[in-house]
């Protein structure tokens, strides 16, 4: 690689901030793609990424494909979500909810319950068990949602590689797991495959944080990781979603780097368990 | 280069960080001018650790960094166990989840690449000991974009492979014992025109 004199550097520099910028303009406008309100370093990141892995010389070329061509954006938008989770992620999180959550969602006849950003599946299927485990699946109708449909595609199809869940058994099992995680897959091919029962109380869908609205009304909502990669005004939006979405008392359980602290709703919610980031929608 | 008045200094770690760190952290006085972002690679359940050790430590502020948090001087931010930390162009903090780069979460060159974006040639990045080759792509970066880059002379480093992944990516990169890293770090707050002004 040759050496660029510091000014070349700091100016192809800027080109690329003009770039990503009109990239993200154009998918909103072509595709309805929202990612202009991202938190900047993780997307320009990885649009560097599928730039280079995609064998672009600069982020303009690859715009001009993806607006002409619509096929290539299901292959940027793989690297624009970022698709990184495990069943049962973060153990004490599902140990809160099984002992801070549950007793409370016990005392109603039904329940819907939000995986929000559900990425590829995992955390919807540490839920589906869990439910299970506290017998309370069969009054609860599970929603999924993700911007991105290749994800959702793979969450239906609930298949993971097989040395993941090593990991998945014992997070599970630290969880305060009251089964055994075999119970609930079937081992072939180097692949585990999710029971198809466990999907029977689940609605998959389409929907973006960014753009979309309040679709129903829910007793909990689990968004873990999602929120990091907004910035401030469109993690506020989204959080007035989720609040907007909310029962009387319903939960909302964040990332454990995620809070309500800074946030404009942050008066419409208690903490339940702050370390685990378990909130609770106030009654006004 | 030697007008710029330096804005922040990022240092990553790996195998025998603790003992490195321990030779530059506590050395710095309260009153530290500059921000000090650090990435080290930590088992990803070994809860905020990290800052916890250093602030009984240090006289200057240590933190374990939270997202969308605004940089301030005179604070080292560790980041968090299993989260990439990255700076944004308004010198806020952010964490992200992606995947973990050379098998590490967070990763030295995630923060390197963002915060040589954010700083340019005001970035000062430092590689320490280390057993794999995790920061050698970011101090490129940084030094392409005009910063200053120091590596942790090899032999006396508890780990080896990092500081030489580094020299040989970034052969412009000043190698430094430990002590002259701290030396120099001071030096950097002494001469800092943010002395004693901050709020």
């Amino acid at each position: 690689m040759s050496e660029e004199p510091v000014s070349g550097g700091l100016l192809s520099e800027r080109v690329e901030d003009i770039e990503i910028h009109l990239l993200l303009e154009g998918l909103y406008r072509r595709y309805h793609y929202d990612f202009r309100n991202y938190a900047q370093a993780s997307i320009k990141r990885r649009l560097r990424q599928a730039r280079e892995q995609l064998g672009y010389r600069s982020i303009s070329d690859l715009q001009h494909d993806v607006l002409h061509d619509p096929d290539m954006l299901p292959r940027l938008l793989s690297y624009l979500t970022v698709q990184v989770s495990e069943v049962f992620r973060d153990p004490s999180y599902f140990k809160a909810i099984r002992e801070k959550v549950i007793p409370h969602l016990r005392t109603y006849p039904s329940l819907r319950i939000w995986i929000a950003g559900c990425s590829t599946g995992e955390e919807l299927y540490s839920f589906v068990i869990l439910f299970r485990e506290e017998g309370l699946e069969q009054r609860t109708l599970f929603y999924a949602t993700d911007i991105n449909q290749d994800a959702l595609a793979k969450a239906e199809a609930g298949i993971y590689d097989l040395e993941r869940f090593k990991l998945f058994t014992e997070n599970h099992r630290k969880s305060g797991g009251k089964s055994s995680l075999s119970d609930y897959y079937t081992a072939a091919y180097g692949k585990g495959a999710f029971d198809k029962s466990l999907r029977n109380r689940v609605v998959f869908s389409d929907h973006s944080l960014v753009t979309d609205a309040v679709f129903a009304e829910m007793h909990l909502i689990s968004c873990r990781n999602v929120l990091i990669y907004f910035d401030r005004p469109l993690q506020d939006r989204a959080v007035g979603l989720f609040k907007d979405s909310l029962a009387r008392k319903g939960f909302l359980g964040l990332g454990s780097k995620e809070s309500l602290r800074f946030s404009e709703h942050a008066g419409s919610f208690s903490e339940l368990a702050p370390g685990d980031k378990i909130y609770q929608r106030l009654d006004r | 280069m030697s007008d710029t008045v330096p804005q922040a200094i990022v240092i990553g770690a790996s195998a025998g960080a603790l003992q490195a760190l321990s030779a530059l952290l506590p050395l710095l006085p309260a009153d530290y001018p500059l921000p000090i972002l650090i990435v080290v690679h930590i088992r990803p359940d070994r809860d905020s650790v990290l800052a916890h050790l250093f602030q009984s430590k240090c006289a200057i502020r240590v933190r374990e960094a939270d997202d969308k948090e605004p940089i301030q001087p005179g604070t080292v931010y560790f980041a968090p166990p299993d989260y990439h930390l990255l700076v944004e162009q308004d010198h806020t903090l952010s964490l992200s989840s992606e995947e973990p780069v050379f098998f590490s979460r967070p990763s030295i060159d995630v923060l390197f690449e963002s915060a040589a974006d954010a700083y340019g040639e005001a970035l000062t990045g430092i590689v320490l000991t280390g057993a794999n080759e995790d920061g050698a792509a970011g101090l490129k970066t940084i030094v392409d974009a005009g910063g200053t880059a120091i590596v942790q002379e090899p032999q006396g480093a508890y780990a080896t492979a990092m500081p030489e992944a580094a020299i040989a990516r970034c052969p412009q990169a000043k190698i430094m014992t430990i002590e002259d890293i701290s030396a120099h770090l001071l030096d950097l707050g002494r001469n800092h025109p943010g002395r004693n002004s901050r709020s």
